[in-house]
């Protein structure tokens, strides 16, 4: 779709052999457009048209005037946000969220690896990693399920298990105070396995003379981990840390939205919620729009001071 | 530094047996803490409900029941539901593969003219996004709300996919393959469905096995876009089930509360087994796919 008017713009039609060449290359080309056509065609329609859709985010939108016909409010959206008292509070739910969620998530896979990398016996590792990975597969919606299950106050297993100690468990679920230690808490329990094979392969990826060579030096098991280990999947961990830090503002949304109640709301109202509500439940579009846009810019710039860093210090970046 | 030490050998060897039985026994603690809720889910579902909430089940089911199950099945809106998932799962499935796979082979081919200003074109979508309501509304306006096909269409194409493919394509498929294929008079078609495609069975697989899973537990386009309870998946269904309920049951009080409450937990317990067994049950044939997923998405440049 693009080709023609690349052809016309870039060259300068005087030049007769280059656009020969160019015609040459664009007829090789054509069945590769062909195979490219359907997923260039959604990808306008749902992914573009949606992107021309953020001007909305800068209107009065009406459904009924269209965002051609919607008037234009400048910044209004944006300063009827910031002036909102959910401003503070989702933006400090939703990091909160995140950073405990990164400052969790980044290091437990790595020492879960590692300590696969420890254990020898072919057969018992294969079944470590094969049950570790298993609750990926869990749906949000049933692991939403099976928090609130376990931790209902007076029939759940952990209630009933603290029963037995004499303890009684509070209502966890209705305590705000809670929220981020069941969010983060529960996504260890089922993603840390999953997350942990990246470092395995990383693991497995180096060469064993280094650790002959410790061994004759008389190293220990641990200080081969810190020493060789740990410096060999730090690139690794950078990469992974950039990509969750540029997403730092998504946090697990279908989550966070299953597991809110009216009594834990104060913490766990995060942006993305706070957005399909506004937009969904109380059909205000633009502010809606103006919340979600804010949220990309916050993602974008992130990731690329996080990445200007990591290649600062680390030589490993992104892009 | 280490070399003085040697006399300590035996002695470190010795911290290190310790170690490495500190690291089994972490080990085993880890597997029970993964495997119990779940066997904890499976046994309460066929066990007399007012034990499970007295704390009377702990490693095997007490009082054999098939209640849960039976209150769950005589909902049509589960059967229902879990048709809705399967069709959803195996047609998005194809359709996705039908879209991205040759997506992918086309940006991996060398000569593709304009292939930078194409390969941003896939990018982009990746890190911007129209949000929630600009998406709403274009489905809206091209008639997909409360349509079958939204479950299938819109979102289909995924950059991510796309670009996994084009590297696995670029990587394994020679040069000389194509080079020779054209001596032998075949086109762009015919190479790419005759000889790329039969050659790609991993990469088929891996990223049909994503999608599949991510299409079996896809609820939020549904809540948003599926208002016909007919049309729902799965998920949806279980939503009711397991969150939205769970109030409703909260408040019911006296004897007759108290029993459809204790129904109410069995059939948690049982949608839970229902709708999570299949996948469970597969996973460990598929694992290796799903592990060589998670390393072709680590090469991506």
């Amino acid at each position: 779709m693009d080709v023609r008017t690349e052809i016309s713009t870039n060259i300068p039609t005087s030049r007769d052999l280059r656009t020969r060449e160019i015609r040459r290359k664009f007829k090789t080309s054509l069945p590769l457009y062909v195979l490219l056509l359907p997923s260039l065609i959604l990808l306008v329609i749902f992914a573009y048209f949606p992107i021309y859709g953020l001007i909305m985010a800068f209107q009065d939108y009406s459904p009924i005037l269209g965002i051609s016909g919607s008037p234009f409010v400048g910044l209004d959206n944006f300063k009827q946000y910031f002036n909102s008292y959910q401003f503070l509070l989702t933006i400090k739910n939703t990091l909160v969220l995140s950073v405990y969620s990164l400052i969790v998530n980044t290091p437990l896979p790595v020492a879960l690896a590692i300590m696969c990398n420890q254990i020898r016996r072919e057969g018992f590792k294969k079944v470590f990693q094969v049950v570790t990975y298993l609750p990926h597969f869990i749906s949000t919606m049933v692991m939403c399920g099976m928090i609130l299950l376990f931790l209902s106050p007076q029939t759940g297993l952990l209630a009933n298990f603290l029963h037995l100690f004499g303890v009684k468990l509070p209502d966890i679920m209705s305590n705000a105070s809670n929220f981020a230690h069941v969010y983060v808490w529960s996504d260890v329990w089922q993603h840390v396995g999953w997350n942990s094979i990246i470092y395995i392969a990383a693991l497995s990826a180096i060469d064993p003379t280094y650790y002959e060579a410790a061994t004759m030096d008389g190293a220990t098991v641990w200080q081969k981990i810190v020493r060789i280990d740990l410096p060999l999947i730090l690139p690794t961990m950078m990469i992974l840390l950039i990509m969750s830090v540029g997403n730092l503002l998504n946090v697990g949304f279908e989550k966070v939205l299953l597991l809110q109640n009216s009594l834990n709301l104060s913490h766990s109202e995060i942006i993305s919620t706070y957005v399909y509500k506004i937009g969904l439940q109380d059909s205000q579009y633009s502010l809606s729009t103006a919340i979600g846009l804010f949220n990309t810019l916050i993602n974008g710039t992130l990731l690329i001071a996080v990445n200007w860093l990591s290649k600062k210090l680390t030589n490993t970046g992104l892009f | 530094m280490f070399k003085k030490r040697k006399s300590a050998v035996v002695r470190l060897s010795k911290r290190d047996q310790v170690f490495k039985v500190a690291i089994y026994i972490l080990a085993i603690l880890m597997i029970v803490a993964v495997l119990y809720p779940m066997w904890f889910v499976l046994i309460a579902s066929f066990s007399n409900p007012s034990d499970v909430a007295n704390g009377e089940v702990f490693l095997w089911p007490t009082r054999w029941t098939l209640k849960g199950y039976k209150t769950l099945f005589d909902r049509d809106t589960i059967w229902r539901s879990y048709f809705n998932t399967i069709v959803y799962t195996i047609l998005g499935t194809a359709f996705s593969l039908i879209v991205n796979l040759p997506a992918g082979y086309a940006l991996s081919r060398k000569d593709l003219l304009g292939k930078k200003w194409l390969s941003i074109l896939y990018v982009i979508p990746m890190f911007v996004g129209g949000g929630l309501i600009p998406t709403y509304m274009v489905v809206k306006n091209v008639g997909l709300l409360n349509n079958f096909w939204v479950m299938i269409i819109p979102f289909s194409v995924s950059s991510y996919n796309i670009i996994v493919a084009r590297t696995f394509f670029k990587q394994s498929m020679p040069e000389g393959l194509w080079e020779a294929a054209q001596i032998d008079g075949a086109g762009t078609f015919r190479y790419f469905f005759e000889m790329v495609i039969p050659l790609s069975k991993a990469i088929i697989a891996v990223l049909g096995l994503w999608t599949a899973v991510g299409i079996w537990n896809q609820w939020f386009n549904a809540l948003i876009y599926l208002q016909d309870e007919k049309l729902q998946p799965l998920q949806l269904i279980l939503r009711q089930i397991l969150i939205t309920n769970q109030q409703i049951s909260a408040n019911s009080t006296g004897q007759l509360g108290a029993e459809l409450q204790q129904l109410a937990e069995m059939m948690k317990y049982a949608s839970i087994v229902v709708s999570t067994l299949p996948i469970m049950l597969l996973y460990p044939f598929l694992q290796k796919y799903f592990n060589k997923g998670v390393m072709l998405g680590s090469l991506k440049e």
